[in-house]
């Protein structure tokens, strides 16, 4: 039988606590997205190559548009996938 | 004065000096017009994403320029959409970030330091998760393993415990 202590070591303290969101680009001043770097653009996409909402991302409304841009322009370039399987 | 930036990509079936070719025709063009060009970047052979025209990778140039008015892009455009040599193209107007973007990407200041950063947060990434495999004892891995074969017997004794 698990007992109540034994329960609390089994769950992550962690889970309850919801870290604070941010927006990496006001954060360290990033002001001009680059479309020709995937490297950067993958950190805003999923495994199936769609833009992550601005809920997951924590991104402003200026940023977050601007970088649907880029991964837009990008798509268009072949840099990065349009569909894509395992991406990450 | 306003600022630019068109990247193309070039069949790779040319040969080297068709390809420069290419690239110069452009240049030459741009030139003729009276725009100033600011640089121009050979990206080389990349792998596409997805294939264009039955071919998986192609030959990116990207060349940023400065114009008085944007009535050469056109023009350009239709030379990039009659040519067979061109697969892809892409024109787009900077603003003063992108330009400083630019201008700092070409003096290293922002390429080095990202790619730095980031294949370091990378590789601890990895590294990390790979040390906590390898360090964590056998008789803790073991079981795991186990578990998830025994799938459908593991909530029958969580069952009986809540009876």
């Amino acid at each position: 039988m698990a007992t109540r202590d034994d329960i609390k070591f089994l769950s992550n303290p962690s889970i309850g606590l919801n870290r604070k969101k941010y927006c990496r680009f006001k954060k360290y001043g990033i002001k001009h997205i680059d479309y020709k770097d995937p490297d950067f653009l993958l950190q805003f996409i999923n495994e199936q190559g769609k833009i992550l909402p601005r809920r997951i991302t924590g991104n402003s409304l200026k940023y977050q548009k601007k970088m649907a841009t880029a991964i837009k322009r990008a798509r268009h370039l072949a840099i990065l996938p349009y569909v894509a399987d395992l991406l990450k | 004065m306003l600022n630019y930036e068109v990247t193309f990509i070039v069949d790779p079936v040319l040969s080297g000096d068709e390809i420069k070719q290419t690239a110069q025709t452009y240049e030459d063009m741009l030139k003729a017009e009276g725009v100033s060009i600011t640089h121009i970047n050979e990206m080389g052979l990349r792998q596409l994403a997805y294939p264009i025209n039955k071919k998986f990778s192609g030959i990116y140039y990207c060349m940023e320029f400065a114009a008085e008015t944007g009535a050469s892009i056109p023009k350009m455009e239709l030379a990039f959409r009659r040519d067979e040599r061109i697969m892809r193209f892409l024109t787009v107007r900077l603003d003063k970030y992108g330009v400083k973007y630019n201008q700092d990407k070409r003096d290293g200041k922002i390429g080095v330091a990202k790619k730095i950063v980031k294949k370091a947060d990378k590789k601890s990434g990895r590294d990390n998760r790979s040390n906590n495999r390898d360090n964590r004892p056998p008789r803790a891995a073991a079981p795991k393993k186990q578990e998830p074969v025994k799938a459908t017997p593991a909530p029958a004794p969580a069952a009986q415990e809540e009876e």
